[in-house]
């Protein structure tokens, strides 16, 4: 397991950066890919906006973006039919078993 | 750099049985020698096998099954291109002279592990095939006015050319209708939009310039190549363009010194419906923007200029086969071998093989 599925593990949704290039790096990874110095590791903002989404049943799953680079897919936790672009979610949820799973709200 | 030449072929039928891997290989690589003129075990440098299956040393298990003892044999994977990258790696070779035949076989069983890209995090539980395809397809209407009709088309068009390829897994023609009403698996995707993983396996045999005749009179020369990766992620991706795809067609055209215009003949990776009609526009085939009308087009006046075999959602995806199967039926097309499936005066065509979402991209020119 490496840092990023320790911490998913745990709820913690978290990316690496790098201060030298001043940028994050994601995928996470242990190195930067810009000039492969050690990463930094932190928290990533809850608030993030749609970018995509569809429909399978009644689930409504989503690309979301965070900080304007961090994209992932989800599912959107909502009473409604449909979402919109833009739309503004929360990351309610975030969790590694088998696999990774997202939950927005 | 030492011209290449494709001088033999060789498919199974793709189906959804469960047939080894091994076994699989073994038979296109058994209809190359059966098809071949003058070839024997002993004229063979390479062999490389293109896969996505786990097992290992497939290289020197389908040399010995074979009874070749080469110089080279490894296995390439890249996901759904796996098929062109392992084209690209024996071209390769023989351009550069170190060696002068290769035998390039690909193949998959329906269950492989390369449907799914467990690296990529930012997927989330949402792993297969179906959602990526949903994101694009979503993209397209939004920004394109792209019509779940227009979608159909392609799938009406490659499913009917697929009647008339004896290696294709589907063997059924569709209405229109038939196709918008089949299982919604998104509210974006339909089930008959959507490629089948199958088994399967498809060889070819390149070869230098120096010897290509002594197989076949027709040598159908790879005169084009070009390759691009953006990522492996797929969320990084431009939902509405293919990216890499674009890159790769203009390095290919490059090379050949030639222009979409001048392709007679495509088979193009449409691992679902909208993949078609965004790779003719990203390939120059059509205009921006005039994609599905191009398609209709063509199914409306039985012109099987693109995907002639029936694309990856008439014939079948046997993921490591698939860029091998899209190179022998250009290979046929240009030898004026292809029967029914035969497009008028084909002397230049285009393979376009795509891996995860369009993260990478190759694209061939073959000329007879």
């Amino acid at each position: 397991m490496n840092k990023f599925e320790e911490e998913l593990k745990k709820g913690n949704f978290i990316t690496s950066e790098c201060h030298k290039c001043d940028k994050i790096v994601w995928p996470p990874s242990e190195y930067c890919d810009n000039c492969f110095g050690n990463v930094n590791w932190r928290k990533i903002s809850e608030n993030g906006e749609i970018i995509e989404w569809s429909k399978k049943g009644s689930d409504v799953f989503c690309i979301a973006e965070f900080e304007k680079t961090i994209r992932i897919m989800g599912k959107l936790n909502t009473k409604n039919t449909d979402a919109k672009i833009g739309q503004h979610i929360q990351l309610s949820e975030c969790s590694f078993n088998q696999g990774y799973r997202f939950i927005f709200m | 750099m030492k011209k290449v030449a494709v001088v033999g072929y060789g498919n199974t039928k793709f189906s959804t049985d469960d047939i080894p891997i091994e076994s699989l290989l073994l038979e296109s690589t058994k209809e190359v020698f059966n098809t071949t003129n003058n070839l024997s075990q002993d004229l063979i440098d390479g062999v490389i096998v293109s896969t996505n299956d786990n097992s290992k040393y497939l290289g020197a298990i389908l040399s010995e099954l074979s009874g070749i003892k080469p110089k080279i044999s490894h296995t390439v994977e890249h996901l759904c291109s796996s098929g062109t990258a392992a084209t690209v790696s024996a071209f390769s070779y023989i351009a550069s002279g170190l060696a002068d035949i290769i035998l390039v076989a690909g193949a998959d069983k329906s269950d492989n592990p390369g449907q799914v890209l467990d690296w990529d995090r930012s997927r989330g539980e949402f792993t297969r095939p179906i959602y990526w395809a949903s994101m694009f397809t979503k993209a397209h209407k939004r920004k394109f006015n792209t019509t779940e009709e227009e979608l159909a088309v392609v799938s009406a068009k490659n499913h009917k050319q697929a009647l008339d390829n004896p290696h294709a897994y589907s063997h059924k023609a569709y209405t229109i209708p038939e196709i918008m009403n089949s299982k919604n698996i998104t509210d974006d995707l339909r089930m008959l939009d959507c490629s089948y993983s199958c088994s399967g396996s498809s060889s070819i045999l390149l070869a230098s310039e120096d010897i290509a005749k002594k197989f076949t009179d027709s040598p159908v020369w790879i005169s084009g190549i070009g390759q691009k990766t953006s990522s492996a992620s797929f969320t990084k991706n431009d939902l509405t363009n293919l990216d890499t795809t674009k890159s790769a067609a203009d390095i290919a055209y490059n090379m050949a010194k030639a222009t979409a215009n001048e392709i007679d003949v495509a088979e193009i990776h449409d691992a679902f419906s909208i993949c078609e009609l965004m790779a003719v526009e990203d390939l120059g085939l059509a205009k921006k923007t005039t994609g599905a009308e191009f398609v209709r087009n063509l199914f409306n006046t039985e012109n099987r200029q693109i995907n002639p075999r029936g694309g990856l959602i008439g014939a079948g995806h046997p993921l490591g086969a698939t860029g091998i199967s899209q190179i022998v039926e250009i290979t046929q097309q240009l030898q004026n071998k292809a029967e029914k499936r035969q497009v008028s005066n084909a002397n230049k065509g285009l393979v376009h093989n795509m891996s995860a979402a369009a993260t990478s991209s190759t694209v061939l020119i073959l000329e007879s």
